[in-house]
C-alpha cells in the first residue's frame, strides 16, 4: 500500500529580523516570517494562491550583504540571515514605488493603497501633471467581467493565474514592453475573440480592481457597491459534482458577487464560469 | 493544451517559412490536411509542448520571410508547436526588430546611439526619411546601438525573402543608406572585421591574434594558426582539470559582472541535477560595445573551440549561443563555424575521439538590450518574454530550462583558449593582481582610430586613448556604455582594471570607452540615455517600468535649464534613481541612472 | 452569431393549483396547496413514486426517502442519478461493495499516469480539470479515450478515438494486452480479487487488430495506453457519462474496473477510480437512501439486520424488496402501476431520452405534485406546483461531491416571496398524511441521519465546517479515514482484506440505436462549459461563449451535406426530428454529430435519443443516437 504523503517534517530556519530572532520552517520567506511575527508589509503582486512574481516591489527589505534590496515576497529566509524591514532605505524604496504607481495608475480601488500612502508619506503628484499616466478606457466587452487598464499595475497576477499556474487557458499574456506593456489577448483583441474561458479566475486575484464582475463594476459606477453593507456566506456551488465551495457576497439580499476561498482544498479559489457568475437564476424573483 | 488558434490562415509562404524550420506538419492537429488517421488517433502532450524554445526561431522565419507576423502566421506557428497565440504575440511584441502589423518587406534600422548620435546620425535619419517615405517600400526606424560605433553613424537594412537579405551603410551617408535600402544585394561588401582592429598584426596581441590572420572561413586556416590545441588541452586535462585552469588563471567575466569564471562553471558541474547546459551570451547590446561582433565576425572558430571547452567542463552536452539580432554577419560566420566543426567531428557525437558529445545551437536576439541578462537570455531562448528572472535561485542552480547552466560572454569564453595553451600562471602574470589576463576595449567618438583595443589589465584610460588618437576638446569620457558613468578629461590616469575603476567610482563595464567632444550638449547625451532605458526596459518591475519614465520626463524639463531652475529635478531624480538601483529586478534598472548621476556629481552637468 | 430568444425562468413564488389539466394554474395559499397535493397522494397510496432531487441537500433527500418509505410505503423513491450515474454506483458497488468513486481530488495531482475515459472534464468538471492540469504540470501522463478530440483530450499524450459504444471491447482489448505482456499484478489479483480466469479467457479473443477493426482506434495506440497504464505505479482511472449513458452503462463500468483490478490501481494513495458526478448532490442523494435499493448510509434494503435498525428507528415496517427506479416508475406509469408522483426539483418532461414518450406518460398520471423553485416544463403538467428554495443560496443543510466529501451549504439571500424549505413542506405533507414531523432545523435532520449511518457518524456540522469538509466514511467523531477506498484490499490478513472485488464478466454489445443507409449519422451528447443540463439555471447568465444549440457536425460531414455554419438542418432519429442550425467542429469525424441537451426550449435534443435501458442502473443511452441529416429546401443561414 502506498503511503500517504502527510508532508516531510521541515527543519527550521534561524535568522534575525530586525534585530529580532526569527524561526520559520525551511522554505518559507521573508514575507511569511514577516507576517508571523505581526509586521505589517504591503504587498501587491504577492498572491496566496500563486507563485512570487516580485514584480511590485513595494515588499523590499534589506539583507545584510546584499548590493540590493531583496523583495520579502519570494525571498526564503535562510540561516543567519539578517534582515532589515523598516530602515530608512527600505521605506524610501517602498514610498518611490507607489509614488511611480499611484502617478502612472489608478490605485483608488486597491485595498489599503490608501493607507500605505500615508504610512510611507508618498506624495505622487510631485511627478508633475505631465507624468505620463496608463489612461485607458475601461474594456467593456462581455456581460461578465470588465477590464479597466487604467489600474493595471502589471502585476502579472491575472497571467498567472490563466495560465500554467491554474486555469491553463492562456488567453492573456504581457505583451508590448517597458511603459507600453500591457495586458492582452493576442492581436489586442476583445475578450469574447479571444481564448478566454470566463472563469473569472482573473479577477479574484486582481489586487486593484482593474478586473471586477461587470456586476460590481455597475454598482461602483453608480455608487451602489457597499461593502459595510454586504455579508459573506459560504457555501456549494448548484453545478456540477465536483462540489467546489463558493462564498456569497449579498448586499440588500442580492448576491453581488461569488468568490470560492483560497485554502479550501477542492477550488484553491478558483471557478469556473458557471459557479463565479451563474448565480442570476436565483434571484429571477419576477 | 485546448488552444484556440483563431480563424485567420497563413499565407503559402507563411506557412512555407515555418515548415523550413519546423519540417512539415505531421498531423491535421499541427496543420496537415486531415486524414481518417488522424481523426482516430493523436498525439500530444509533453514532447508537443516541449517545443516552446522554437518560438523565437519560428518568429524569425516568418519576419524573415514576409517582413512581419501576421495573425495567420501566429496563428499557424503556435499550432505546430503547441504555444498558446497570447503567449506567442506576447513575445513577439516583446522584441523591437518584430512588428505584429504590416510594413514594408525592407527595414532600415538607423542607430541614433550617442555614438552615432555625434557622428550626425540625426541628419543621416531626416536625409534617409525625407527620401524614403511612405510608399518607398522601406520603412525606416530609428533605433538604438547596432554596434558597429567604431564606423558610426550606421544603418542595418533587412530585406524580407527567401531568404533574408541584409546590408550595413556604415559610416552611412544618406544616400549610401537609402542604397543599401533599396538594393541590400548590390550594397558593397561590408569591411572585414580586421578593419575594426587598429592594433592589427601587433605580435603582443593574445585574443585578436588571428583577427584578419586567418580566414574566418577555413577551418584549416583556423588550425593552422593554433586552433584546436587549447581543446586537446583540455581533453588531456579533464573537466577538473579545466577548471582548475581556469580559476588558477584568475579569469573573471567580462561581461561587466566580474564574477569568477573558474567558481561559476565548478558551482556549475557539481550541481547533481541534468542535464547542465552552456550558454554563450553574443547579445552584445551596451550602447557602444563592438568586441564580440569582431570576434565573431573575425575568429569565429575560437568561439566554437571555446564553448566546446566549456562545455566539456561543466559537462553540458547541449550549447546555445545567443547572438544579438542586429548582427547578421556574426551569425553566419558563426553558423558557418559551427557547421564545419560538426562536419569534421570537432562537434557531434564523439569529439577527437574522446566519447564526449556536444551540439551547439545559434539563437538570434530580435531587439532587446535586456536579453543582455542571463536569466532574460534564458527566457528569450526558451521562448517567453525575454525578462529577467529574480535571483536566487542562480543560473548554476537553476538556469536554461531550469537546469544548471554556465553562462558566459563571448570575450570571457575566447580567454578560455590562451589559458589552456599558455597555462594558468603564465596567464595570471598578464594584467594586474586582481584584474588577470588581456581586455578588450571598444573606443569610439572622438578619437581618430576608433575600434577594439586589446591592452592589459592595468593601462590607464590615458594610454588606451592615445592609443587610439583622442582628438582635442576632450569634454568627457563615458565608461561601460549606457549602464556606465562619465568620467573628466583629468582622470585619464585612471588604471582600466576592475578594482581600479570601482574605486574611482566609475565602472569598466563590458570595456566600453566613449571620448565626447563638444559636439553633442551634454544634456542631449543624457536625454538619449535616459530614453534608451525607457525604451529598454522590460517593464516587469515598478522601479524601473515607471522609474525610467519618470527619469526621461525629468532630464526633458531640466534640459535647457542650470542651477536652481534644475534643482527641484535633480533631487527628485536622485530620489528615483535610488529607487531603482535598490529595487529593481535586474541590471537594467539598477544601472539605469549610473550615467546620468555621474554626469551630474562628476561633469557638473546642469550646474 | 444567431439571434436567440432564450427563454429565462423567474422563480416560483407562491403554490399554483388547478383542477384538471385543462385549467390554467391559480395561485393558492400554503394551506390549500399542501391539502390538496395530500389528498392527490393519499389516494394514490400504493402507486406512488417519489422523485428525490440530486441537486437539493443531504438532509432533504433523507427526508424525502424516509417520507416515501415511511408516509407512503414505499421503496419507489430515486432521482436523477439514473440518467447519468447510476450505473458507476451499480458497478463500484458489485466490485467493491460501495458505490462511490475510490479516490480524491488531490491524488490526481500526485499519480504518474491519468485516464480520462468519456469524460470531457475540461468542460464539464473545470474544477476538478484544474487538479488533473496540477498532475500534468507535476508530470504524469494523460491517456482520453473519446469519440471527440475534446478540449480533455487535446491535454492528452494520447487521445484514442474509438467508435460511440466500443468501450467493451477497448477496455477488453487492453485487458488481454496486459496480461500478454506479464504486465498483471499478481499478487493483488491473487489476494483481492475473483474470477481472473474467466475473465482472462473472456478478454482473449480481444486481440489489438480485432480491437482496432471495433473501436477503430489503431492497435498500437491500444497497446501503448495498456502498457502506460499497467506499468505505471500510480493511476488514476476517470469516467464520466460517455461511460455510462449507455444501455450497458453498468458492463461498461465494470469493464473499466476490470482494469483496475488486473494492474492494483485501486485502494492505495494516487492509484483510483473516479467517476465524475454530474450535479452537485448526485452522490448524497443516492448515499441518504433516495434510491430504491438502499437505505441512508448506502445500507442494502434486503438485509434484514439493517432494516430492522431502521424500523426500529423510524417506528415503521419498511418493504423487504427494492422499489422501482425511476426508468422503471416511467414504465409502470405507462400501465397504471403508478399513478402519483411527487417531484422535488427535477425537470424529467426534459431531461428523460425520448422526451415525447416522458411527457406523454406524466400526462398520463392521475396525480402530480411538483416541488421546484421554477415552473419547469415538468411543473406546468403537474396539478399542484409548491414553490421551494434554492438548495445552495437559500437552505441550510449539507451537500455530497464526487470525492465523497460532504460540505456544508448555507443561507446566503431569503427566498421570494412564500417560498419553503423542502423539508418544511415535506414534514408538512407527513403531518396532512398522520406522521407529525418536526426538526428544528436542518441539522437536527443531519444529526438522525448520522445516527443510522455509520459512514456518516464522524461528521458533526462543527467538524463538517473545521475540515472545509470530511469525506465518508468517517465513523469517528475523533479521526479522519484516508482520502482514497479499500484500502483493505491490500491487507496481508484475509479478515481484514474482506470480500475480494470480482472481475466483471460483461461482454460487448454494440448501440441499440443501429446506424444504417436511412439513419447513417452516430450523434453523441454532451456539455458544454457554460451550461448546465436543461439550461433552467444556467440561462440564468449572460455567457459570452453561449450560442445556442447546435448540431456539430465534421468538416467533411458539412461539406457531403453541402451545409454551412449557421445554415438550418433537419435532424431525425427513429422517434424524433427536430430542426436545429449546423456548427463545424474538428474534433469530430466523418458520420459523427454532436448535440447537447442544454436548450430544450429551443432545440430538443431527446426527441432525438433512444430510451433503450441499462437493464441494472436503468439509465438510456443517450450517448448513441442514429439520425440523419436532411439540408432544408429554403435553405434559412442564420448567423
Amino acid at each position: 500500500m502506498t503511503a500517504i504523503p502527510i508532508g516531510v517534517p521541515r527543519r527550521l530556519v534561524e535568522f534575525t529580523l530586525d534585530g529580532q530572532e526569527a524561526r520559520v520552517p525551511e522554505g518559507a520567506t521573508v514575507l511569511d516570517a514577516c507576517r508571523a511575527a505581526g509586521k505589517d508589509v504591503p504587498t501587491l503582486c504577492q498572491g496566496d494562491t500563486l507563485r512570487p512574481k516580485n514584480a511590485c516591489r513595494v515588499c523590499v527589505v534589506e539583507v545584510e550583504g546584499s548590493r540590493t534590496l531583496v523583495p520579502a515576497c519570494s525571498r526564503r529566509a535562510e540561516p543567519g540571515m539578517e534582515v532589515r524591514t523598516d530602515t530608512e532605505r527600505v521605506r524610501h524604496s517602498r514610498k518611490i514605488v507607489l509614488e511611480l504607481l499611484v502617478s502612472s495608475a489608478d490605485l483608488s480601488t486597491t485595498p489599503r493603497a490608501a493607507e500605505w500612502i500615508k504610512e510611507y508619506e508618498a506624495k505622487p503628484d510631485r511627478f508633475g501633471p505631465d507624468a505620463a499616466r496608463l489612461n485607458d478606457e475601461p474594456k467593456i466587452d462581455n456581460e461578465l467581467y470588465v477590464r479597466d487598464y487604467a489600474k493595471c499595475i502589471l502585476c502579472y497576477k491575472c497571467v498567472d493565474a490563466c495560465g500554467d499556474q491554474w486555469q491553463n487557458s492562456f488567453a492573456i499574456s504581457v505583451a508590448g514592453r517597458g511603459f507600453d506593456a500591457r495586458i492582452a489577448v493576442e492581436h489586442d483583441a476583445p475578450l469574447t475573440d479571444s481564448a478566454c474561458v470566463f472563469c473569472g479566475n482573473c479577477v479574484e486575484v486582481c489586487p486593484t480592481g482593474a478586473l471586477s464582475a461587470k456586476r460590481e463594476f455597475d454598482l461602483r459606477a453608480a455608487g451602489d457597491w457597499d461593502e459595510s453593507r454586504q455579508t459573506d456566506t459560504t457555501t456549494v456551488c448548484a453545478y456540477c459534482g465536483v462540489g467546489c465551495t463558493l462564498t456569497l457576497h449579498v448586499q440588500d439580499n442580492e448576491i453581488v458577487k461569488v468568490t470560492s476561498p483560497h485554502d479550501n482544498p477542492v477550488t484553491h479559489g478558483n471557478l469556473c464560469i458557471k459557479g463565479r457568475f451563474g448565480y442570476q437564476h436565483v434571484q429571477n424573483r419576477g | 493544451m485546448d488552444l484556440r488558434f483563431g480563424d485567420s490562415k497563413p499565407t503559402d509562404e507563411e506557412r512555407a517559412a515555418v515548415d523550413a524550420l519546423l519540417g512539415p506538419p505531421e498531423s491535421a492537429w499541427e496543420g496537415a490536411d486531415r486524414t481518417d488517421a488522424d481523426l482516430r488517433w493523436a498525439r500530444g502532450g509533453r514532447t508537443a509542448r516541449d517545443r516552446r524554445d522554437l518560438l523565437l526561431p519560428g518568429l524569425h522565419a516568418l519576419n524573415d520571410r514576409v517582413g512581419w507576423i501576421s495573425e495567420g502566421g501566429l496563428g499557424y506557428l503556435c499550432r505546430r508547436l503547441t504555444v498558446p497565440p497570447a503567449e506567442a504575440y506576447g513575445v513577439a511584441t516583446f522584441y523591437a526588430m518584430f512588428s505584429v502589423r504590416p510594413r514594408p518587406a525592407t527595414v532600415l534600422h538607423v542607430c541614433t546611439d550617442l555614438a552615432c548620435m555625434a557622428a550626425g546620425a540625426e541628419e543621416v535619419c531626416a536625409g534617409v526619411e525625407a527620401r524614403l517615405g511612405p510608399g518607398s517600400g522601406v520603412g525606416v526606424e530609428r533605433g538604438p546601438c547596432l554596434g558597429l560605433c567604431e564606423r558610426a553613424p550606421a544603418a542595418l537594412a533587412v530585406r524580407a525573402g527567401d531568404p533574408v537579405r541584409t546590408a550595413v551603410s556604415a559610416p552611412a551617408s544618406v544616400t549610401e543608406a537609402v542604397d543599401a535600402a533599396g538594393a541590400p544585394d548590390a550594397a558593397p561588401e561590408e569591411p572585414p572585421a580586421v578593419a575594426a582592429v587598429p592594433q592589427a598584426g601587433d605580435p603582443s596581441l593574445t585574443l585578436l591574434r588571428r583577427v584578419g590572420a586567418v580566414d574566418p572561413s577555413s577551418l584549416d586556416d583556423y588550425r593552422a594558426h593554433g586552433g584546436y590545441t587549447a581543446l586537446r588541452r583540455a581533453f588531456a586535462l579533464g573537466p577538473a582539470g579545466v577548471i582548475r585552469e581556469v580559476t588558477d588563471a584568475g579569469l573573471v567575466g567580462r561581461g561587466g559582472a566580474a564574477f569568477p569564471t573558474g567558481r561559476k562553471w565548478q558551482a556549475t558541474a557539481s550541481q547533481p541535477d541534468h542535464p547542465h547546459y552552456l550558454v554563450c551570451n553574443a547579445d552584445e547590446s551596451e550602447p557602444g560595445t563592438f568586441k564580440d561582433r569582431v570576434l565573431m565576425e573575425g575568429d569565429p572558430f575560437a568561439l566554437v573551440e571555446a564553448i566546446t571547452i566549456a562545455s566539456y567542463a561543466v559537462s553540458a552536452h547541449r550549447a546555445f549561443v545567443y547572438i544579438r539580432g542586429e548582427y547578421p554577419r556574426a551569425v553566419r560566420r558563426v553558423r558557418h563555424a559551427i557547421d564545419q566543426a560538426r562536419a569534421r567531428g570537432l562537434l557531434g557525437d564523439d569529439i577527437l575521439g574522446q566519447g564526449y558529445h556536444l551540439d551547439i545551437e545559434i539563437r538570434r536576439g530580435a531587439g532587446a538590450y535586456v536579453c543582455g541578462e542571463e536569466t532574460a537570455l534564458f527566457n528569450s531562448i526558451e521562448g517567453h518574454r525575454g525578462e529577467p528572472r529574480s535571483k536566487p535561485p542562480f543560473p548554476v542552480e537553476k538556469g536554461l530550462f531550469g537546469k544548471p547552466t554556465a553562462e558566459n560572454n563571448v570575450e570571457t569564453l575566447v580567454n578560455v583558449l590562451p589559458i589552456l595553451t599558455m597555462g594558468a600562471p603564465a596567464y595570471a602574470a598578464i594584467g594586474t593582481p586582481r584584474s588577470t589576463g588581456p581586455k578588450l576595449f571598444c573606443v569610439s567618438g572622438s578619437v581618430d582610430r576608433p575600434g577594439v583595443y586589446e591592452l592589459p589589465f592595468g593601462a590607464t584610460l590615458g594610454e588606451l586613448l592615445s592609443l587610439a588618437g583622442v582628438r582635442a576638446g576632450l569634454r568627457a569620457g563615458l565608461l561601460g556604455g549606457a549602464a556606465g558613468g562619465f568620467v573628466r578629461p583629468d582622470e585619464l590616469d585612471l588604471p582600466l582594471t576592475f578594482e581600479g575603476t570601482r574605486e574611482a567610482g566609475a565602472t569598466l563595464g563590458s570595456g566600453v570607452v566613449m571620448a565626447f567632444d563638444d559636439t553633442v550638449p551634454l544634456p542631449r547625451l543624457l536625454l538619449r540615455i535616459a530614453r534608451f532605458f525607457r525604451e529598454e526596459s522590460c517593464g516587469q518591475c515598478v522601479p524601473c517600468r515607471v522609474g525610467t519614465v519618470r527619469q526621461e520626463e525629468a532630464l526633458r524639463r531640466i534640459a535647457d535649464r542650470t542651477g536652481a531652475g534644475a534643482a527641484d529635478d535633480i533631487a527628485l531624480l536622485r530620489e528615483v534613481g535610488r529607487a531603482m538601483r535598490d529595487a529593481s529586478i535586474c541590471g537594467l534598472g539598477q544601472t539605469a541612472w549610473n550615467a546620468v548621476e555621474s554626469a551630474i556629481d562628476r561633469l557638473g552637468a546642469y550646474s | 452569431m444567431r439571434n436567440r430568444q432564450p427563454k429565462t425562468y423567474t422563480r416560483l413564488t407562491r403554490p399554483l393549483v388547478r383542477d384538471s389539466r385543462d385549467e390554467p394554474f391559480r395561485e393558492a395559499g400554503w394551506q390549500e396547496a399542501l391539502d390538496r397535493a395530500a389528498r392527490g397522494l393519499e389516494r394514490n397510496r400504493g402507486a406512488f413514486g417519489m422523485f428525490s432531487c440530486a441537486r437539493a441537500t443531504n438532509e432533504m433527500n433523507y427526508v424525502a426517502q424516509k417520507f416515501a418509505r415511511v408516509v407512503m410505503g414505499t421503496n419507489n423513491v430515486d432521482s436523477c442519478n439514473r440518467t447519468c450515474h447510476a450505473p458507476s454506483v451499480a458497478g463500484l458497488s458489485a466490485a467493491f461493495g460501495s458505490g462511490g468513486g475510490t479516490s480524491s481530488y488531490e491524488e490526481i495531482e500526485h499519480t504518474d499516469v491519468i485516464v480520462m475515459w468519456g469524460s470531457n472534464a475540461r468542460f464539464a468538471h473545470p474544477i476538478f480539470f484544474q487538479h488533473v492540469l496540477k498532475g500534468i504540470r507535476g508530470g504524469a501522463r494523460m491517456y482520453a479515450v473519446d469519440p471527440r478530440r475534446t478540449s480533455t483530450a487535446e491535454w492528452a499524450e494520447s487521445w484514442l478515438g474509438l467508435n460511440v459504444g466500443t468501450d467493451i471491447p477497448m477496455a477488453h482489448a487492453i485487458g488481454r494486452e496486459i496480461i500478454h505482456a506479464g504486465l498483471v499484478n499478481e499478487a493483488f489479483v491473487g489476494r483481492a480479487t475473483t474470477g481472473f480466469e474467466e475473465y482472462r479467457k473472456l478478454v482473449e479473443p480481444w486481440t489489438p487488430s480485432l480491437a482496432e477493426k471495433v473501436t477503430g482506434v489503431p492497435a498500437r495506440a491500444i497497446r501503448e495506453l495498456a502498457h502506460a497504464y499497467a506499468r505505471a505505479e500510480r493511476a488514476q482511472l476517470c469516467w464520466t457519462l460517455g461511460i455510462t449513458e449507455h444501455h450497458n452503462g453498468t458492463d461498461n463500468v465494470r469493464a473499466l474496473i476490470n482494469l483496475s483490478l488486473l494492474t492494483g490501481h485501486v485502494g492505495r494513495y494516487g492509484s483510483g477510480l473516479q467517476p465524475l458526478r454530474g450535479q452537485n448532490n448526485v452522490q448524497g442523494g443516492g448515499d441518504m437512501g433516495a434510491i430504491p435499493n438502499r437505505l441512508p448510509g448506502f445500507q442494502d434494503i434486503l438485509d434484514p439486520d439493517v432494516r430492522l435498525k431502521f424500523e426500529s428507528a423510524w417506528d415503521t415496517v419498511i418493504q423487504p424488496h427494492y422499489g422501482l427506479n425511476l426508468t422503471e416508475m416511467f414504465e409502470a406509469m405507462e400501465d397504471g402501476r403508478l399513478r402519483a408522483v411527487y417531484c422535488v426539483g427535477e425537470n424529467p418532461a426534459q431531461s428523460e431520452a425520448d422526451g415525447e414518450q416522458a411527457v406523454r406518460r406524466l400526462k398520463a398520471l392521475d396525480f402530480l405534485v411538483v416541488q421546484d423553485i421554477f415552473l419547469t416544463k415538468t411543473a406546468e403538467l403537474a396539478d399542484v406546483v409548491l414553490p421551494a428554495t434554492a438548495g445552495w443560496a437559500e437552505t441550510e443543510g449539507t451537500t455530497t461531491n464526487s470525492e465523497r466529501r460532504v460540505q456544508r451549504v448555507r443561507r446566503a439571500v431569503t427566498p421570494p416571496g412564500e417560498a419553503r424549505e423542502d423539508i418544511d413542506i415535506i414534514c408538512e405533507l407527513a403531518t396532512r398524511l398522520g406522521h407529525d414531523w418536526k426538526y428544528a432545523d436542518a441539522e437536527a435532520v443531519w444529526n438522525e441521519l448520522r445516527s443510522v449511518s455509520p459512514d456518516h457518524y464522524g461528521m458533526t456540522y462543527r467538524r463538517l465546517a473545521e475540515h472545509q469538509g470530511i469525506q465518508w466514511p468517517c465513523p469517528s467523531t475523533e479521526e479522519l479515514e484516508p482520502p482514497f477506498l479499500h484500502g483493505r484490499l491490500w491487507e496481508p490478513d484475509p479478515g481484514r482484506r474482506g470480500r475480494p472485488a470480482p472481475f466483471g464478466l460483461v461482454q460487448h454489445d454494440p448501440p441499440v440505436d443501429l446506424t444504417d443507409e436511412e439513419y447513417p449519422v452516430r450523434l453523441t451528447t454532451g456539455r458544454r462549459l457554460d451550461s448546465y443540463n436543461t439550461g433552467v439555471q444556467s440561462g440564468g447568465f449572460a455567457s459570452p461563449l453561449r450560442r445556442g444549440e447546435y448540431i456539430e457536425l465534421c468538416p467533411e460531414d458539412a461539406e457531403r451535406y453541402g451545409v454551412v455554419v449557421g445554415e438550418e438542418v433537419r435532424v431525425s432519429s427513429r422517434r424524433g426530428s427536430v430542426v436545429a442550425p449546423v456548427w463545424i467542429d474538428t474534433a469530430l469525424r466523418p458520420g459523427l454529430a454532436f448535440m447537447t441537451m442544454h436548450f430544450p426550449d429551443e432545440v430538443d435534443t431527446n426527441r432525438l435519443t433512444i430510451e433503450a435501458n441499462c437493464p441494472i442502473a436503468g439509465t438510456a443511452e443517450f450517448k448513441a443516437s442514429a439520425i440523419r441529416i436532411e439540408k432544408l429546401p429554403a435553405s434559412t443561414h442564420v448567423r
